[in-house]
């Protein structure tokens, strides 16, 4: 356990990918099995540890803090498992601490009435360090930049066997990886796998700007809108189906209609949206679906979600990543008028003949809540994972400005946490501000210091972790598109808000009116 | 008797005292100027009369040349009292860094002490802090929550040791600041037994310097020159926080980026500074030290400044005490 943490530790501050590689490898010379396999599948996040909740935790602390203090140390520290680690009273003990697989066996097998009395027992002996290992390994979500990807990289590298094959064989296989690690070493042939679906990574692009203009030309790039869904990869081949979203989560079960819609044998990229019809939904109407993990048969029918396709992977078992963008997208078009299926439509090419066509285009775009600009693919590109530059462009729409006073804060999370770095701020409605949205980036590391440090001088008061303070500091806000809404007590909310510049010279009292808002409203709304 | 909140306010230019007409560590340039100790955003220049201990006077006349002042400097040894305007003023050591102080304020029947900035733990570059009763105590609470207690020294530097042993291809490059934890840890390293030369950024050398004319002695150490700097593959390396990332260490074998500050406690505040190895070394009480120097000195009243002022406020009340934040714009609270 003592080397894990200390892995952990070494993991995450280092950044760069080759040191973390670096020690990866040392670490699965080093340990023995099955301790490195259950490190593995820690660090891969593929542990199922259903009896360690959140709320246990939560309830060990409270036991033995302050609960005033504790709420402000959380809050300061922003993420549980660190306020814990630092929090917990008591000495770490001198005595070694059980193995790595013997406290994952007992975190598996430890009755659930008997689990706090095991998890406060390590506490207690453990230097914060270590707690917050041991936090991590029970809730999960570690954050120590090692992607699934890169541990299958370094297995490989480890076995010097290529990726792909570790990727084919590491859905068959479980923790502790005991044959996976044999067969790295030599010492026995691959594990059997059976297959299984797969998420395939995806294709990024790069937001064009002016120096690419004159690369744009209609001979070389097709332009496509930029809708504002929910980008996703939908499954279906012989074993099954699924839906993935680009960073490769599966979220078939929030979405079981849109899996019913695929018809045929394919692997699909593109845009989930909601569609009633032809007419699609707002991306409103999206996050009513996107919170459910398994919707009912009524807000399925309320909000019915169905895809804008515009690249195609796999088709009938075929890989045509390796053909151009022509070629996928008449392969695309005709697998979709063939099989007709409900619910997916394929992304409409624009057709235009100078890049000034394409300018007139974006600036077109005034209904924000469906199209967030424009994609520009080159027509004779591959599909390839990552974000190669030049292939694929994204031009999205200028946003539009207001500012607005700072009314309320409170700290972040994560790379942010300590700071107050979220931000909720208002426009003038007569003498009062109403607040129109919240924003959490946008300023550079230097700026949010000097904002946390206005925000702790400028305190008016505290409710709970939200402090207001005083109406006079003014930010420039951008934001895609400005929607009504009844949620609000301005009436109003702002799509993507982000701070675009702090205005320290600017008076409060000459920030914007609520009404500006109205002339920024999509027409026909 | 007239309560110290009756003589003592909080101006633009820092805490000023009423009774006696001057200000102490105050941030823009006054008449009269108490000045607990030598840290940037205590110790300004420009002040006409500047009341310290010879040691901050020194630190001053290092930092900002012989003239910066323009009346006069008046030397205060720990425990000697004086009287400006009426109001008698003593210096008692703090603990933080060398020559630093705590300012009591007697007037009128009764006492304010101003710690300024300090720490409990031993540290050998400078006086311990002394607990001095007084009727209302100001404290500090950069650390206050109870997410900080900082480990021991040895414990850190052993960290620094191992980490030395283990990439002796990687020059350990270690942010700190200039004056009082640059000294403190180069003696650290020292009592743990590492002889090697150390080696600063030129910003640390004047002050190093004036260390050691102090009687505080660091062992050998050199400049980073662009001669040596390809050679110090498994060195230890001294600069200023913000030369960190700077051009300047980029000629440097291999870095291994290090940071010593109560900060580093905290991950994602050593994860937004790149920092490879935090190293929890602080020269401000953690929060088991702010309640113990509560207890120790004993006051009824305290007022807490620059920091996480509602969390000490708060456990000051629970303790029995009547406890209020005082708000002091401008102190780097955040730096260390």
């Amino acid at each position: 356990m003592k080397a894990f943490s200390r892995l952990l530790e070494r993991l995450y501050y280092e950044h760069s990918t080759l040191g973390k590689e670096r020690l990866l490898l040392d670490y699965f010379r080093e340990t023995p099995d099955p301790d490195r396999g259950y490190a593995v599948a820690i660090i891969g996040d593929s542990l199922s540890l259903p009896n360690f909740k959140r709320g246990m935790v939560l309830e060990l602390i409270r036991a033995r803090t302050d609960p005033n203090l504790w709420a402000m140390s959380h809050d300061y520290v922003g993420e549980l498992s660190e306020t814990v680690a630092h929090l917990w009273p008591g000495v770490p003990s001198e005595e070694d601490l059980p193995s790595l697989s013997d406290v994952v066996d007992a975190l598996r097998h430890t009755p659930k009435a008997q689990l706090p009395d095991y998890v406060a027992g390590l506490l207690d002996r453990m230097t914060s360090p270590e707690r917050w290992a041991l936090l991590k390994i029970g809730t999960g979500s570690l954050r120590i930049g090692v992607s699934a990807r890169l541990l299958k990289q370094v297995l490989a590298r480890y076995g010097n066997q290529p990726v792909e094959t570790v990727e084919t064989l590491w859905h068959g296989v479980d923790p502790p990886y005991e044959p996976l690690f044999a067969w790295l070493e030599g010492r026995a042939e691959a594990p059997v796998v059976i297959e299984k679906l797969t998420f395939t990574p995806v294709m990024l692009a790069h937001a064009l700007e002016e120096k690419d203009y004159g690369l744009i030309t209609p001979d070389r790039y097709a332009a496509e809108w930029k809708y504002d869904g929910i980008r996703v990869q939908v499954v279906h081949s012989g074993i099954g189906r699924a839906l993935f979203t680009r960073t490769g989560d599966d979220i078939s079960g929030s979405f079981p209609d849109v899996l019913e819609h695929l018809n045929f044998h394919a692997v699909l990229d593109g845009e989930l949206l909601v569609q009633r019809g032809d007419e699609v939904g707002s991306f409103n109407d999206l996050q009513q679906r996107l919170g459910r993990k398994s919707p009912s048969a009524k807000h399925m029918a309320d909000y019915p979600a169905g895809i804008i396709a515009y690249d195609v992977l796999m088709l009938e078992g075929e890989d045509v990543r390796p053909q151009t963008y022509t070629e996928r997208r008449t392969l695309l078009a005709n697998a979709l008028d063939h099989y007709q299926p409900a619910g997916i439509r394929l992304s409409p090419e624009l057709p235009y003949t100078a890049f000034s066509e394409l300018e007139d285009l974006r600036g077109s775009v005034d209904n924000a809540s469906v199209i967030e600009g424009l994609m520009l693919k080159r027509r004779d590109s591959a599909y390839v994972a990552g974000r190669p530059t030049g292939p694929w462009y994204k031009w999205k729409i200028n946003p539009k400005l207001v500012d607005a006073v700072l009314m309320y804060a409170q700290r972040g999370s994560g790379k942010r946490s300590s700071f107050y770095s979220d931000f909720t701020f208002g426009l003038w409605s007569g003498n009062q501000l109403l607040p129109i949205g919240k924003a959490y980036f946008g300023f550079t590391d230097a700026e949010l210091k000097e904002l946390d440090k206005w925000v702790r001088h400028n305190t008016l008061q505290a409710f709970g972790p939200v402090r207001e303070v005083r109406k006079e500091l003014v930010f420039e806000v951008a934001f895609d598109a400005v929607q009504r809404s009844s949620r609000h007590k301005s009436g109003y909310a702002l799509r993507f808000p982000r701070i675009n510049r702090i205005r320290w010279d600017k008076p409060a009292q000459e920030a914007d009116q609520l009404p500006v808002l109205e002339t920024l409203l999509p027409p026909g709304l | 008797m007239s309560h110290p909140r009756e003589w003592i306010e909080v101006r633009k230019e820092g805490v000023y005292c009423r009774a006696g007409d001057f200000y102490i560590d105050p941030m823009h340039p006054v008449e009269v100027a108490v000045v607990t100790h030598g840290h940037a955003d205590h110790a300004r220049s420009g002040h006409g009369h500047v009341f310290a201990t010879p040691k901050t006077l020194a630190i001053m006349r290092s930092r900002y040349g012989d003239d910066h002042f323009n009346g006069a400097e008046h030397p205060m040894p720990y425990g000697q009292a004086l009287e400006i305007n009426g109001v008698k003023v003593s210096l008692h050591p703090a603990g933080h860094i060398l020559g630093s102080a705590q300012a009591k304020l007697d007037y009128d029947g009764a006492s304010i002490v101003f710690s300024g900035d300090y720490k409990r733990r031993f540290d050998p570059t400078c006086e311990p802090f002394e607990p001095v009763p007084c009727d209302v105590f100001v404290t500090e609470a950069t650390f206050a929550l109870p997410v900080f207690r900082h480990p021991p020294l040895e414990d850190e530097i052993a960290r620094l040791l191992v980490s030395l042993e283990q990439f002796p291809d990687r020059c350990h490059l270690i942010g700190v600041y200039a004056l009082g934890k640059c000294q403190r840890l180069m003696v650290a390293l020292r009592q743990a037994g590492y002889a090697e030369t150390i080696y600063l950024h030129g910003a640390m050398v004047r002050l190093c310097e004036l260390y050691e004319q102090l009687g505080v002695a660091l062992g050998p150490w050199d400049v980073v020159t662009p001669e040596n700097a390809k050679t110090l593959a498994g060195r230890v390396v001294l600069c200023p926080p913000s030369a960190l990332k700077d051009r300047w260490s980029r000629k440097l074998p291999e870095v291994l980026t290090a940071a010593a500050s109560g900060w580093m406690r905290i991950r994602a505040r050593a994860k937004q500074k790149g920092v490879e190895l935090p190293l929890v070394i602080s020269d401000h009480a953690d929060w088991d030290e702010l309640l113990e120097t509560l207890k120790d000195v004993g006051a009824p009243e305290v007022w807490v400044t620059h920091g996480r002022d509602d969390a000490l406020v708060y456990a000051a009340h629970e303790m029995g005490l009547k406890a209020q934040a005082l708000h002091l714009l401008g102190y780097e609270d955040d730096s260390e």
